[in-house]
């Protein structure tokens, strides 16, 4: 049954980042240091954890368990995800507790993406040298959260991520993630919204005044 | 002998308790060492101790002083701050030269008094400011290094003022001493007779003594004396080299302190440098300390009370001009902010080489006694009065330029660096890693064979046992971020990580293990990144032994993973209840846990227990066939409830 989201009080997030090329990065580097410096909220930088893909499995179940909202954070590598957040949702999210018999240990909860993608929106097309809607490359994760029996709302994006610097777009999609993770953490994000959505931009969040 | 025992005892008395007392009212060493001498003055006198001839044996610790200077510059370094030596320096002296010798002119005196007036008092204090500068951590700002370049001016500029100022000499004075051969270093002199040609060949000479002895010499001699491996044969060969090459100077007529400059600088680049700057430094200190009590207890009270008033003014007068100059210089050189302040402060006082010039001036008939004796008081009491312009500029300057200073501070990231000590196979490995990422190491080790093998191919290593605390000062620990311990021996790797964990809480210490009872010893002094030497060896060819026997690569790396893992988990638990004053066969707690570990080790042996690998393997385990059933019923439920699908 789909859940439609409810938090109450406090909704714990916890933010996995995942980014080998991090010194490299243009956006998601400064990102990720606007998540680590928000308090209230717990941030993971997964390449710093498992340097090795050494991944924990009971140190991560733990961690998930212990949040309402998991947001991943990534730039899109060959229309998925860097290898060690694959790596890792082998290995989390494991039969008899994110899915499958005795598997619902995260339902209930929240599974949100923050991905950047090179191409620009329009390539992002059918007619576009994509071929494809970005949210048809990030079917994989939506069918994982729906498994897992989690809500998964409109990913927060940013295409033409390399121009952005140029552009002047990496400090309003940055201020915009900051918003976003400020809202969730205090709960006046609008989950119900958010999930008829296609995509979230730093100009359209679906943010509330109060909780 | 008795009398050198009681004047010892009266030294280190008044020094041991006047200094931490200064220190910690915040008003610095030096005012402390010049209030003992001030303390210790009536009973001097009552002693009948000869203050001056004292002082002119502790200058000696000036040279000491820029020797170490000239250990930290290296010559690429000198060449590059060669505009403000010769521009700032050159002007600030013959500025302050200038106004000093107008203003006395003024005040009646003779043009050639004023002359060497000026020029006496347009020096400033460089063992009063390196020092003080030192102490507050301000040598390497701004405004610290343009005052070291004064300095450095100042003190070279010496040496062609003692060659100008006996040309000034007063017909009538030099009547009145009939011949005027007081020269404090004429006895010594060998160039005295000889023709200025061949004065300047020797002096050309002992100068490529010094810089072709410190290149090729010290090396051989180094390696010669650390063959006995006595730790008290350094000291004594570096307290010979400065004061064999202090020596030679005075016999060639040079400054000793420019001599010694020279040599520091040569042997900057040298392995040995730490070496010789942690020998050298006590002396240094020691002596430099009693200049300052002599300064302070030559101060003639009688004089200063009978004058007090036009003293007091002309001190006031010399502070407030060499501010001025030293303040326009720093404003044109470029000097900002609180620098500029700390640079025209610091530098406000007259120095000792002051004294110096002024028994000189006295012996060669150039100024009077009376005059002399009372500019000793005015240069005595600008030197006294610097601390308190240190303080004022502690209080009040630097504090209105914080928020700037602040936030330039953060645009530059200094980075901490890193000290290895030991550099055989294990360390070398370290210091290439390190190197390559483009960290600044100081690798210390004392096998001097191997040090000429790693200078031969561009390795920076200086020569040196870690052991020894002041080393590891002389090498940066107090502003190193980590420091690895790569030592062969496991008791002395234990000793320093107890030094350094208790002394130098900010360092990461990554230490060498030999063994897993070493493990717990470095983890009961205090260190947390142990590395077994062999350990991470032996892994590999556990895991080549796996695939071996037809253990899949992937399977056998996981099963080493896990092997770790377990093998973590356990050392951690047993360091925590090793204790290393009693062996570990006695301690029941260390026992207890061994079996237990010993008894779970028998279990995975006999499969009775899920192998090492068990958690690793948890992500790739498929699920069971009525898992799977009740998957499939799970998802066509969830599909149902869903509604539409989310996005288009």
């Amino acid at each position: 049954m789909r859940q439609s989201v409810r938090l109450r009080g406090m909704a714990g997030l916890i933010v996995y980042y995942a980014h080998p090329g991090h010194k490299y990065s243009h956006v998601n580097r400064h990102m990720a240091r606007a998540a680590a410096n928000l308090p209230g909220i717990t941030f993971v930088d997964l390449y710093r954890d498992y340097p090795r893909f050494d991944i924990d499995v009971s140190r991560e179940q733990h961690r998930l368990l212990a949040h309402d909202v998991i947001l991943f954070q990534f730039p899109l590598f060959w229309y998925s995800t860097p290898s060690l957040l694959k790596e890792w949702q082998d290995l989390v999210l494991e039969h008899g507790f994110a899915y499958g018999a005795g598997g619902d240990r995260l339902a209930g909860k929240v599974m949100m993406l923050a991905v950047s993608g090179g191409g620009p929106e329009d390539a992002y097309t059918l007619q576009g040298y994509q071929q494809y809607p970005l949210r048809t490359f990030l079917t994989p994760l939506e069918q994982t959260a729906r498994l897992c029996r989690m809500c998964f709302p409109a990913p927060y994006v940013l295409y033409a991520s390399l121009k952005a610097p140029a552009a002047g777009l990496v400090e309003p999609h940055v201020n915009g993630y900051r918003r976003l993770l400020e809202a969730i953490r205090d709960d006046r994000y609008d989950f119900e919204r958010a999930e008829r959505l296609d995509v979230v931009r730093f100009d359209d969040l679906p943010i509330r005044e109060e909780p | 002998m008795d009398s050198v025992l009681l004047l010892a005892v009266l030294f280190l008395v008044a020094g041991v308790i006047a200094v931490p007392i200064a220190t910690r009212l915040g008003l610095g060493s030096v005012l402390g060492y010049l209030i003992a001498g001030i303390a210790l003055s009536p009973l001097l006198r009552q002693l009948h101790v000869d203050v001056v001839s004292i002082q002119h044996f502790a200058e000696f610790g000036v040279v000491m002083m820029l020797f170490l200077v000239g250990l930290e510059l290296e010559p690429r370094m000198l060449w590059s701050m060669r505009n403000r030596l010769l521009g700032l320096g050159g002007l600030q002296v013959l500025v302050t030269a200038a106004i000093m010798a107008f203003i006395a002119m003024l005040l009646g005196q003779p043009w050639s008094v004023a002359l060497t007036v000026g020029m006496i008092l347009s020096l400033s204090s460089t063992a009063i400011v390196l020092q003080t500068l030192n102490e507050k951590g301000l040598m390497q700002s701004d405004g610290g290094q343009s005052g070291f370049s004064v300095l450095l001016f100042q003190d070279i500029a010496v040496i062609p003022m003692l060659a100008f100022i006996p040309l000034l000499a007063l017909p009538e004075l030099a009547a009145m001493h009939g011949v005027g051969s007081g020269e404090g270093h004429a006895s010594l002199s060998l160039v005295g007779q000889l023709d200025g040609w061949q004065q300047a060949l020797v002096t050309v000479g002992a100068i490529g003594l010094v810089v072709g002895g410190g290149s090729y010499l010290t090396r051989p001699v180094f390696r010669f004396i650390a063959v006995a491996r006595l730790r008290e044969l350094f000291t004594a060969f570096a307290l010979l080299l400065v004061v064999g090459i202090a020596l030679l100077m005075l016999l060639v007529g040079l400054s000793p302190a420019l001599g010694t400059f020279l040599a520091g600088v040569v042997l900057a680049n040298s392995e040995y440098r730490h070496e010789l700057e942690s020998d050298i430094d006590p002396f240094k200190g020691l002596l430099l300390g009693l200049f300052f009590i002599t300064v302070g207890a030559a101060i003639r009270f009688d004089l200063l009370y009978a004058n007090l008033g036009e003293v007091m003014a002309l001190t006031a007068g010399l502070i407030a001009v060499k501010v001025a100059v030293l303040y326009v210089l720093g404003r044109a050189f470029g000097v900002g902010g609180a620098d500029r302040w700390l640079f025209a402060l610091g530098l406000a006082q007259a120095g000792e080489f002051g004294f110096v010039l002024l028994s000189f001036t006295v012996a060669n008939s150039v100024i009077p006694v009376a005059l002399a004796d009372q500019l000793f008081l005015v240069v005595t009491l600008s030197m006294l009065l610097t601390p308190l312009l240190f303080i004022l500029y502690d209080q009040a300057i630097a504090p209105r330029f914080a928020v700037t200073q602040a936030r330039e501070g953060d645009r530059i990231e200094e980075q901490g660096s890193v000290i290895v000590a030991g550099h055989g196979r294990f360390g070398g490995i370290i210091n290439r890693i390190l190197l390559a990422a483009g960290f600044k190491t100081v690798v210390l080790d004392y096998r001097s064979d191997q040090l000429e093998v790693l200078r031969a191919f561009g390795v920076k290593v200086y020569f040196g046992d870690a052991m020894r605390p002041d080393l590891l000062h002389a090498a940066g620990i107090d502003e190193a971020k980590l420091l690895v311990i790569a030592i062969d021996e496991r008791q002395s790797a234990t000793e320093l990580v107890r030094y350094v964990t208790g002394n130098y809480p900010h360092v990461h210490v990554v230490v060498r293990a030999v063994d897993r009872h070493h493990v717990y010893e470095l983890w009961a002094a205090g260190a947390r990144d142990i590395i077994r030497e062999t350990f991470d060896s032996s892994l590999r060819a556990g895991r080549s032994a796996l695939e071996a026997l037809g253990v899949h690569p992937y399977d056998a790396e996981r099963q080493v993973r896990g092997f770790v893992q377990n093998d973590r988990e356990q050392m951690l638990e047993l360091a925590s209840v090793f204790d290393p004053s009693i062996p570990a066969h006695e301690n029941p707690a260390y026992v207890e846990k061994t079996k237990k570990y010993m008894q779970r080790y028998e279990e995975v042996m006999r499969g009775q227990s899920a192998a090492f690998g068990s958690r690793l393997d948890r992500g790739w385990v498929p699920p069971t066939l009525e898992d799977i059933e009740a998957e499939r019923a799970a998802a066509e439920a969830a599909q149902r409830g869903g509604g539409s699908a989310p996005g288009s």
